[in-house]
């Protein structure tokens, strides 16, 4: 037997992230635009007379370009990545509302997690090596914390329940996939991560299964606070009772300016943390400057600065960058994470120890 | 930013959340308590709702209870919507929320509402295990902590039995059975109301303190709140007699364990402020200690009654005193919004302006002196007074300007003219003592820092002072305070002349300045003695006789301190020599650099929060103990609190509008000890000597028996080893863009927040240095890579290596500086620059050298004898005069003898 059963995959991933920084693949973005896919490609056999454009819904090839997905997993597992994110970033049936694709949601994460983990099978049967497969729960389109009307701030465009509803679709949809892992991620806005994570909880407890969760947050610019305005620890407090198996930050900003971020989560957090920031600010022209060496240089040093469980890369990144990163962190020990405190901390838009 | 209970203080593990030991939880945006927070929801004017949560929180909740249960009222629809406007106000939403309602539906829409961790107020076993637990799970499911009330099926615990049965109770089921975090859990033990005739209700109060000792000693990491105002209600009505109840209960509660409170933030009084038979009488009540407690107390509540109509807005109460007891209260607890609007008020009463500072003003001033004087306030709140009253003075001159264009001038009790000396920059304590001494009525003419003696002299003069203070922190303005006395001679002046400042002592002062003035010189060893010196200065009375104890207290120090000197038998400088740092150099390779020459950086503030040591901050503000348990201290806690919160909030301002810029350059060079010299080499060929850095060494006592003699030369190999050595450099400041700041402070007349700002950057300056240190341990010189410390233990300097700084102990020697910063370009890279004295500009700044032998260690050179200084003067090329007059301090002779 060359592949493995869930119980198996979660054991072996707690045993990998005692023993070593594991890497995390890195985006598509780039890839998608390199190979030069039309809206024909993103249509495929099965909305070829779909009426609105689909060109740029990277989700929407689950289904109708699984090959391609497929292949990109592979290569990013090929470069060493141990963890594929699934393509199913904004495979929620909110974001997919855009493009009147919010039924197909469901179908598209369900692909998504297979994809990947078919990919991480294939080549579990060929090298032995075990990969994870990490279902990916996007932030959606939507804020649940700010008003999309200036002369009213009480309105909100989505609810708590609304989010929680699709996140519960979105949490089945990635478990009948194969997904190892459900990782709630780029979050903006920790209300909506915390329905994700209401969701999850939810799903687990109906349906009599548990898959660690992994939830990792964006600081939205230099302020160094989410788009609703959280320092990282009060993030971390708002999300911490989800007991996540990892807790990190992604996207948004480059190396240079996430890591005393990062540095604060791995102060604050008592789980595992990764980071996977983007390959640096986008440039003038919307694309990302740095490359492999550039990332991976300062990743490795966070990780030897004991900051880091698990590394990976967010826009802007290939597979090349994967390669490098793995060859820059290999043999670098993970952090140690700290012993829980039983001590009360609550936020607002910081954080608040209570005690004595 | 000023809180009547115990503010918020930072994490002593230095974690970035605020830590607060006791919590107030803002209760005036609940319907149920709030008159008039119930009329706003009812009407829809959610604008003016908002304003409610935005006082609570200015005036020091740390949490906001929110409560919609009204009949008339959709309350899950008015809970979302004011959660959700709220959301939008970061001055609001930057504390966390407690969700309170009895109905469950509506704390669940709350909830969908709040993306951070809340808590709900609450659940109970009322209604039985299977709606207490699955409330309990969703809670947790949400992510909140939860208040759970001493109810159960039988009722409400009013015993301190009962109480913890059902506290016991609950927290078994939500911790065992489907475990609850154990410190999410809050219990309210429940306050209920005490004198209300009924005698059952005595001991209500009792109940709860014991109860509340029972949850904290048998119930780990579990919390107690409650509802303060409930233990009151008989008194409704009577704002005066509840407020005190509240006080005297919460310093019960407090005591016995509670950790949070529902109170109206900004209505608590000081406990001590109670008048004393009000006090004594409510603590009857509240601790059920007389039978008659409550008649006695219903005696006397009618003369506490409030003049006004029952305030709904009690924040505000004291906006209804007559204006004169607005202008004392504002003064005293230092707030500055209404004091123009009453000091205008004032003025239209009197026919002169001066009258409203002399009368009401000062009146409201001596308030806050006494209080200071008796140690019931502390300086940073003093410091806060101060700037109530410049900015009451500041409306004021215009009108007094008028008044004196047409009668002519009139005095104040003295003016003080104050300077720190010349070469010098540090002005925290001068500006401290200023602002003192205007609380108290004198008027400061503060000429800055740097100030020549000629300047001195003629604003003396031309202000016609009655006394000159000054000023200095590094060890050279000693001379020329000495200088400035000498002067004063010279000029045939009388005047008083103070002396303060951190290197400035008694001995100092009897020594080296007073022989030279034949008026009255006083050293001030801190702000608090200030007001106590100038005052007998100045009294016609007491003047003589102060200056006469004074000079003879001086004399006889002086004596003293002459005698001691020549009594000691100090190793010769050859022999001290012979007896250097026990070092052995055989095998040993000293860590090569990584990187020579010179770097220069910018570094992110937040990098330095972390590594701040608050203990000298305090120091600062005059508040003695360590840091954290100074923000616990009994005696200075509140105010350490306080200060330390207005700082936190003032870091905060500092790195998010980046109103400082910290710079730093380093060094490392190839060098070896030639005797107690180290030559400082071009390159690693070490043919080319590119400068000398002169190390003096200590002259310690024989009397002792044989002792070690260091020198900072001691630590870097000699020459003749042969072993490739090297010694480092650095200077570094967070001062640049400080001065600007302070500026436009002083404009304000807020010196409050300009010797906030002032000493904030100090220590990021002491930060910064550290930080710098632990880049060139871990990576420059990389000789400690693997070094793990935490930031006590950095504070504490567990560290390979030292970083001493010309000037201080281990090298005393100032001018040093100059060779420092022409190796490392200084003023180039790093911005910061030399006075002729040898302080750094900017202020906050901190330069010094890097040693990495294992065995460095910090010493005092201490006094030194003839001898070495006449080797010293050789080596620096210095005539024996002029190294008496930069070693003065470490002379162990009198110069001339």
């Amino acid at each position: 037997m060359t592949t493995t059963d869930l119980q198996t995959r979660i054991a072996r991933l707690h045993e990998a992230l005692a023993e070593r920084i594991l890497v995390l693949d890195g985006s598509w973005g780039v890839l998608i635009q390199n190979k030069g896919l039309s809206e024909a490609d993103f249509r495929g056999g099965r909305f070829a007379d779909w009426p609105s454009d689909l060109k740029g819904n990277a989700d929407v090839l689950n289904l109708s370009r699984p090959d391609f997905v497929r292949d990109i997993h592979l290569e990013y597992f090929e470069a060493g990545a141990d963890i594929a994110t699934t393509n199913t970033f904004t495979a929620t049936s909110i974001s997919q509302g855009e493009y009147g694709l919010q039924e197909y949601g469901a179908e598209m994460n369900e692909a998504g997690a297979r994809l990947a983990r078919e990919a991480a099978d294939t080549l579990q049967a060929a090298d032995g090596r075990q990969r994870w497969v990490a279902g990916c729960l996007g932030p959606t389109n939507r804020t649940a914390s700010i008003s999309p009307d200036a002369a009213d701030p009480a309105a909100r465009s989505i609810t708590f329940d609304e989010l929680r509803e699709t996140y519960r679709e979105v949490t089945r949809a990635l478990i009948a996939g194969g997904a190892d892992i459900l990782m709630v991620e780029t979050i903006f806005d920790t209300l909506n991560g915390k329905a994700a994570i209401y969701a999850i909880d939810e799903v687990f407890e109906e349906d009599g299964v548990t898959l660690p969760i992994w939830i990792s947050g964006t600081i939205t610019d230099l302020s160094g606070r989410t788009l609703t305005g959280q320092t990282t620890e009060a993030f971390w407090t708002s999300i911490k009772h989800a007991r996540p198996f990892a807790v990190g930050l992604n996207c948004s900003l480059g190396p240079e300016q996430l890591r005393p971020y990062v540095a604060e989560l791995a102060r604050v957090a008592d789980v595992p943390v990764s980071a996977h920031p983007n390959a640096g600010l986008p440039n003038a022209f919307g694309g990302y400057d740095l490359g492999p060496d550039d990332m991976a240089r300062p990743l490795a040093e966070w990780s030897r600065d004991g900051l880091l469980n698990i590394v990976g890369t967010c826009c802007g990144s290939t597979p090349e960058h994967t390669r490098v990163l793995v060859e820059a962190v290999r043999g670098v020990p993970p952090r140690t994470v700290p012993e829980p405190e039983p001590v009360m901390i609550l936020s607002g838009l910081e954080a608040v120890r209570v005690g004595r | 930013m000023t809180s009547p209970t115990p503010p918020l203080g930072d994490d002593p593990d230095a974690s970035s959340a605020a830590t607060a030991s006791f919590v107030n939880i803002g209760e005036r945006t609940n319907i149920t308590g709030s008159a008039r927070f119930r009329r706003l929801i009812r009407e829809g004017d959610y604008d003016t709702a908002l304003e409610v949560a935005r006082q609570q929180v200015e005036a020091g909740a740390q949490i906001l209870d929110v409560n919609m249960d009204e009949g008339m009222l959709d309350s899950e629809a008015a809970m979302v919507r004011y959660l959700n406007l709220i959301a939008s106000e970061p001055d609001i939403s930057r504390i966390p929320l407690m969700i309170d309602s009895s109905k469950w539906s509506v704390i669940e829409a709350g909830l969908k509402c709040v993306q951070g961790k809340a808590i709900v107020n609450s659940i109970s076993l009322k209604e039985g295990e299977d709606s207490f637990l699955e409330h309990a799970r969703k809670v947790r499911r949400y992510g909140a902590a939860v208040v759970v009330m001493a109810f159960d099926e039988q009722g409400q615990a009013d015993t301190a039995e009962r109480k913890f049965e059902i506290c016991e109770r609950s927290y078994r089921l939500l911790v065992d059975r489907i475990g609850f975090p154990p410190e999410d859990i809050i219990f309210d033990p429940n306050i209920f109301a005490i004198a209300t005739g009924i005698e059952e209700h005595n001991d209500y109060a009792n109940a709860f303190f014991d109860a509340t000792r029972m949850i904290k000693k048998h119930l780990p990491h579990a919390k107690v709140s409650g509802g303060v105002s409930n233990v009151s209600f008989s008194f409704r009505g009577n704002n005066a007699v509840r407020e005190a109840m509240h006080a005297v209960f919460l310093l019960h509660a407090i005591n016995a364990g509670m950790d949070m409170a529902i109170v109206n933030a900004g209505a608590l009084p000081v406990y001590d402020e109670i008048p004393e038979d009000l006090r004594v009488r409510v603590e009857d009540v509240i601790l059920n200690r007389r039978a008659d407690a409550t008649e006695r107390l219903l005696e006397i509540a009618e003369r506490y009654r409030d003049s006004g109509e029952v305030a709904e807005k009690a924040t505000a109460e004291w906006r209804n005193f007559a204006v004169r007891d607005r202008v004392t209260h504002a003064l005293v607890h230092g707030i500055d919004e209404f004091v123009v609007d009453d000091v205008e008020e004032l003025r239209l009463q009197v026919d002169e302006p001066l009258e409203v500072i002399e009368g009401p003003l000062m009146d409201g001033m001596n308030v806050v002196g006494d209080l200071f004087g008796a140690g019931k306030m502390f300086l940073p709140q003093v410091v806060k007074s101060a700037r109530v009253m410049k900015k009451a003075v500041a409306h004021l001159i215009p009108f007094i300007e008028a008044a004196k264009k047409r009668d002519g001038d009139t005095r104040a009790k003295g003016k003080i003219v104050m300077a720190t000396v010349k070469g010098d920059v540090h002005d925290i304590g001068k500006n401290i003592v200023g602002v003192v001494l205007q609380c108290n009525n004198y008027d400061v003419v503060d000429l800055g820092v740097m100030v020549p003696v000629a300047s001195i002299l003629e604003a003396a003069r031309r202000e016609n002072a009655n006394i000159i203070g000054l000023s200095g922190l590094i060890t050279p303005s000693l001379d020329e305070m000495a200088y400035v006395a000498s002067e004063m001679q010279r000029q045939e002046l009388s005047l008083p002349l103070l002396i303060g400042g951190a290197t400035t002592s008694k001995a100092h002062t009897a020594v080296k300045i007073a022989p030279n003035y034949a008026g009255p010189v006083v050293y001030v060893p801190d702000a608090s003695r200030a007001v106590g010196v100038v005052s007998n200065l100045l009294s016609d009375t007491q003047h003589e006789a102060f200056a006469a104890t004074t000079r003879a207290e001086y004399d006889r120090v002086r004596e003293d301190y002459l005698g001691r000197q020549q009594a000691t038998d100090r190793y010769p400088i050859e022999e001290a020599r012979a007896l250097p740092a026990p070092i052995d150099w055989a095998g040993y390779a000293a860590p090569v650099p990584r990187q020579l020459g010179v770097q220069s950086t910018t570094v992110a503030l937040d990098e330095l929060l972390h590594r701040v040591d608050w203990t000298p901050f305090f120091q600062t503000w005059e508040l003695s103990g360590s840091f954290p348990k100074i923000l616990d201290d009994p005696v200075v806690g509140e105010t350490a609190r306080s200060v330390y919160e207005d700082a936190q909030e003032m870091l905060r301002r500092i790195v998010e509008e980046r109103w400082l810029t910290a710079r730093a350059v380093t060094g490392l060079w190839p060098a070896n000890s030639v005797g107690d010299d180290i030559e400082v080499y071009t390159d690693d060929s070490r043919t080319q000597v590119l400068t000398t850095v002169h190390s003096l060494r200590q002259q310690t006592s024989r009397g002792r028996g044989r002792a070690q003699n260091y020198a900072l030369s001691d630590f870097i190999a000699p020459r003749e080893t042969g072993i490739p050595d090297y010694i480092g450099g650095f200077a570094v400041t967070t001062g640049i863009g400080e001065a600007e700041r302070v500026a436009q402070f002083e404009a304000e007349h807020d010196d409050y927040r300009s010797i906030m700002l002032k000493s904030l950057a100090d220590r990021l300056a002491e930060a910064l240095a550290e930080y710098m240190h632990e880049r060139i341990r871990k990576e420059v010189w990389g000789y400690a890579n693997d070094e793990e410390l935490d930031n006590d233990a950095l504070i504490a300097e567990q560290y390979q290596g030292i970083r001493p700084a010309p000037g201080y102990p281990a090298c005393p020697d100032h001018t040093e500086k100059r060779t420092l910063f022409d190796l490392l370009s200084a003023e180039e890279n790093a911005g910061v620059e030399l006075t002729e004295s040898f302080a750094m500009i900017p202020g906050s700044a901190v330069s010094g050298w890097y040693f990495s032998h294992p065995d460095s260690r910090y010493f005092g050179v201490g006094r030194i004898l003839k001898d070495q200084v006449e080797d010293y003067a050789r080596r620096k090329g210095w005539t024996l005069a002029e190294a008496e007059k930069w070693l003065a301090p470490n002379l162990g002779y009198t110069p001339g003898k």
